[in-house]
């Protein structure tokens, strides 16, 4: 649920990164903070395990210019990707504006990738968003590994309705803003189409 | 749209600051904010120059989001109130009408005693204040700044 501020002249959005465990979602985040300004960004948060998995969400607030007067500022989110955490993704997808899925583009992770895909699916219809109506792009993460399966073959089971899709290689920022700047496009577009 | 927007005009953000800043003071709060339940901060009081409210914000908002879930477990509507105790600073929480979330931060110049007293005032005033805000949203008269926006507009966001 985007939040017009008049009083500020500003405009905030909420974009989640969903997808299967040790997908890079996480990854995604901590590029966008490193090459990101430090006037355009706020503190990032991870609320992690001691190993280092997320345990609720990463969170870090952006602010992307202006349009028309109005600053523009995106929340970004992370959901923990591991399949037990379920409880803890749907209260992130609380008041979403925009989701990017991180694939794992490795062979045996394809079934991981599409389960996440469904539960997605479940949880959003839980908050009464459908996926096919919320803003929405795909990445397949990790294209430098070795065994990965083909974008044809990502591209056949986990999108369906042809959204936007990236390769991406996180760890590097290879389509991390690509990523980034297609959902963001999406959000604002949606914006001018709804009133509130 | 999936999503009503969450909209704040000059006059309702003016009568919450008013209730934010006097709750500062009545409570002899060290800072006191407002934040809608997706993380969203929407105003502020007190010492806030040195505190990252922000990621306060958001960290308040995943922490009534998980309270909440759990009372969904045990068949409760919500837990609305929540209080953390530290050794120098305290924080007291309070959801307000199920839709914003009121945060008091008080230190040993103040007690929870004082702090509950004058939240429950405040949140009365603020329930009024939103009621009368989401009123004003829901009519179609209100419109978005947004529907006149361009590719362009858009595209030049990211022109880096």
């Amino acid at each position: 649920m985007s939040f017009i501020n008049y009083m500020a002249r500003e405009i905030n959005c909420k974009i989640v990164y969903y997808g299967p465990g040790l997908c890079g979602k996480t990854t995604n985040l901590q590029y966008i903070y490193e090459r990101t300004n430090p006037d355009a960004k706020g503190k990032m948060i991870s609320l992690a395990t001691e190993t280092d998995r997320t345990l609720f969400f990463d969170f870090l607030p952006l602010a992307l210019g202006e349009i028309r007067g109005f600053k523009t500022r995106f929340h970004l989110y992370t959901v923990p990707g591991q399949v037990f955490y379920d409880a803890s993704r749907k209260l992130i997808l609380k008041g979403v504006d925009g989701v990017v899925f991180v694939a794992d583009s490795q062979i045996d992770r394809m079934e991981a990738n599409e389960e996440s895909v469904e539960n997605l699916k479940t949880n959003l219809e839980e908050q009464g968003y459908k996926l096919e109506k919320i803003p929405y792009v795909i990445q397949y993460n990790k294209r430098d590994l070795p065994e990965v399966a083909t974008v044809e073959e990502l591209r056949e089971k986990l999108n369906p309705m042809n959204v936007p899709d990236f390769e991406g290689v996180a760890r590097t920022g290879v389509g991390v803003f690509d990523t980034l700047k297609a959902v963001a496009k999406l959000v604002l577009t949606e914006l001018r189409k709804g009133g509130p | 749209m999936v999503n009503p927007q969450m909209v704040m005009y000059e006059e309702e953000f003016n009568q919450i600051q008013n209730v934010v800043d006097r709750l500062v003071k009545d409570a002899n709060a060290k800072v006191v904010f407002i934040v809608d339940k997706n993380g969203q901060l929407i105003a502020a009081s007190g010492d806030v120059d040195n505190l990252d409210t922000t990621s306060l914000a958001s960290l308040t908002a995943g922490n009534i989001a998980a309270t909440g879930g759990m009372a969904k477990l045990l068949k409760e509507n919500e837990f609305a109130t929540q209080f953390h105790e530290g050794e120098k600073a305290n924080i007291h929480i309070q959801l307000v009408g199920n839709r914003v979330i009121l945060v008091v931060i008080f230190d040993s110049k103040s007690s929870l005693g004082l702090v509950r007293l004058r939240v429950r005032r405040a949140s009365e005033e603020l329930n009024n204040i939103f009621e009368a805000l989401l009123k004003k949203v829901a009519d179609p008269g209100a419109d978005s700044p947004f529907a006149e926006i361009t590719d362009e507009d858009i595209d030049n966001l990211f022109n880096d």
